[in-house]
């Protein structure tokens, strides 16, 4: 049966620079977020109904964040969530509020992905991130790193498909190309081969420059009924799917190192409800979110969402065929590894970019040519523990 | 009050208030004056046969008595039969590697470890295991190896942990 859902259209983004925000607490960061959706959306705290957040913590002293950050933004009474879902967290909070809206609960309702990582030190934090992992069966006595878990399928992938580790700095490459014209980039430089060659190894064959930052960092993502988006805007982005998966906790019990199998059950169901033929999506979409949190990550969602067949992502990376030109272009924010990767708030600063990109309201050298109005943000909790893949359009549903 | 304001002493500041500056922007910090060290009691009882079996050189799985799935990590309940009548069975330790990685840049907890090689090794039996793969030369591993599962103590700590090493050829 299949439950017929009110239509839900972004109607106001917002966007905190990411970085070492030292200079701001945690409800001053997410403030800007908040501030420039609710301007984005030309409404006021007063019309929100209700509000997600996106937040893991514990490298932040606030242990129940939410109503500090409300308190802070003129938005208390609104009824409130937080929802965890390690580094999916931020998409857990757009299905939250998109289910809001989709299930007639409210008209209007806020997303928002937060996340103050550099309260502690880093060695803290590496601490905090290795921990997402099993903690008894898999922490406890092994001290895997978040880096550690993805050179599994660093390891895995190149053995057994002859990709290098100059194929992952590619990806490094192309993300710290286009970040470079992002001003709320973590890191809005560029980068060469032989920088991302030369960097010391974190958890061979990862290293340096394979890995996203620990960032501070908040996005805000403003959703509205069919009803309430015609008054409120003329280029309204429509949800044309939010879908998510699981994966086992203990990475022993993963069937293969070579994909993630949570990333392509959720993109079945995403392209299903989304009208999107699964067997040629590129044809479909515009531009493309995918979570790369190491580069290697990149490679293999290229494979799990099926742009190309399983063993070929390296190849995409290899030939730059997700640059803007390219097959499909890919993580022209700068990506989880340069833009950052303030885990609570990556979710929803990839429909943040993603909503811009449709609407054409990105820096011009980083602007995906926009001819079908459709684009795809993959966000993965862990490496697939928890995945979302959400379909953004400009036509309705 | 700001890091810009020059009619600030910050030596005279740092007297008064758990103030520190940012290395790198010279920001002012609040330097937490609560401390909270956190260690977690984890409860091991219905899973108590897999450490007394540790303890004597052997590593433990557990099989359902209904629907013959092996479990490990051990579990005493079967999510597919609903039932909790279960066997524990010992493993032959004899497997391949799966995949591996050496970690260079350790959790803060593990910082007093040599760098470490983690592997993820299946089993004869079917099951996989993560450990340390415990080399005297990195170069030499490789995936499909044959690798063998041995119940060791863990130095400095004193304590049993199950690792992996390169099998007798
Ligand atoms: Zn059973």
């Amino acid at each position: 049966m299949v439950i017929p859902l009110r239509n839900v259209a972004i109607v106001g983004v917002g966007h905190s620079k990411f970085g070492r925000r030292v200079d701001t607490s945690l409800p001053e960061l997410t403030w800007e977020a908040i501030k420039e959706a609710l301007n984005d959306a030309g409404i006021s705290q007063e019309d929100i109904e209700f509000v997600s957040l996106g937040n893991i913590g514990v490298w932040s002293s606030e242990v129940s964040p939410g109503a500090a950050i409300l308190e802070y933004s003129g938005l208390i009474p609104k009824e409130f969530i937080r929802v965890e879902t390690a580094c999916s967290s931020g998409s857990a909070a757009v299905k939250a509020a998109y289910m809001a809206i989709a299930s007639g609960s409210a008209d209007i309702a806020m997303a928002l992905g937060a996340e103050k990582m550099n309260e502690v030190d880093t060695p803290r934090g590496v601490e905090i991130l290795a921990r997402i992992g099993n903690y008894f069966w898999e922490f406890e006595n092994f001290g895997p790193t978040f880096v550690g878990y993805y050179a599994f399928f660093a390891t895995a992938y190149m053995h057994k498909y002859g990709a290098t580790e100059e194929d992952l700095a590619k990806i490094a490459v192309k993300n710290h190309y286009y970040a470079s014209f992002n001003p709320k980039a973590h890191f809005p430089k560029k980068i060469t081969i032989e920088d991302a060659m030369g960097s010391p190894y974190i958890a061979w064959p990862l290293k340096l420059y394979d890995c996203s930052p620990i960032s501070d960092g908040a996005a805000a993502v403003i959703f509205a009924s069919e009803k309430i988006a015609k008054k409120l805007t003329d280029s309204p982005v429509w949800i044309r799917a939010i879908e998510g998966a699981t994966a086992t906790s203990n990475h022993s019990k993963r069937e293969n190192f070579l994909s993630i199998p949570s990333t392509r059950i959720a993109a079945e169901k995403a392209y299903k409800r989304a009208g999107i033929d699964r067997n040629n999506p590129v044809k479909h979409i515009d531009v493309v979110e995918v979570h790369d949190c190491f580069t290697i990550a990149e490679i293999i969602a290229y494979e799990d969402l099926g742009f190309v067949r399983k063993g070929e992502g390296y190849k995409l990376a290899r030939e730059e065929q997700t640059y803007i030109g390219g097959l499909i272009p890919v993580n022209l924010s700068g990506g989880l590894k340069a833009k950052g990767h303030p885990i609570g708030a990556t979710g929803v600063s990839m429909i943040v970019e993603l909503t811009k990109q449709l609407q054409q309201r990105v820096e011009k050298e980083r602007q995906a040519p926009i001819e079908h109005g459709t684009a795809l943000a993959h966000n993965v909790g862990g490496t697939g523990h928890y995945v979302f893949v959400t379909i953004l359009s400009l036509s309705k549903p | 009050m700001s890091a810009e304001n020059k009619d600030v002493d910050k030596e005279t500041l740092r007297k008064k208030l758990p103030i520190t500056y940012d290395k790198k922007t010279q920001l002012p910090l609040w330097r937490d004056v609560r401390t909270l060290t956190l260690n977690y009691t984890i409860s091991v009882g219905k899973i108590f046969p897999f450490f007394e079996k540790l303890a004597e050189g052997k590593i433990l799985a557990i099989k359902c008595k209904h629907c013959g799935e092996l479990y490990f990590p051990p579990q005493v309940d079967c999510p597919k039969c609903r039932k909790s009548e279960v066997d524990w069975i010992e493993l032959s330790g004899e497997g391949e590697l799966e995949t591996y990685t050496l970690i260079k840049i350790k959790p803060q907890s593990f910082s007093h470890y040599d760098d470490y090689v983690i592997a993820i090794g299946r089993l004869k039996e079917g099951v996989r295991v993560l450990a340390w793969l415990r080399v005297d030369d990195i170069s030499k591993i490789h995936i499909g190896m044959k690798i063998k599962l041995v119940v060791s103590e863990r130095l400095p700590e004193s304590y049993l942990v199950y690792e992996f090493v390169p099998a007798e050829e």
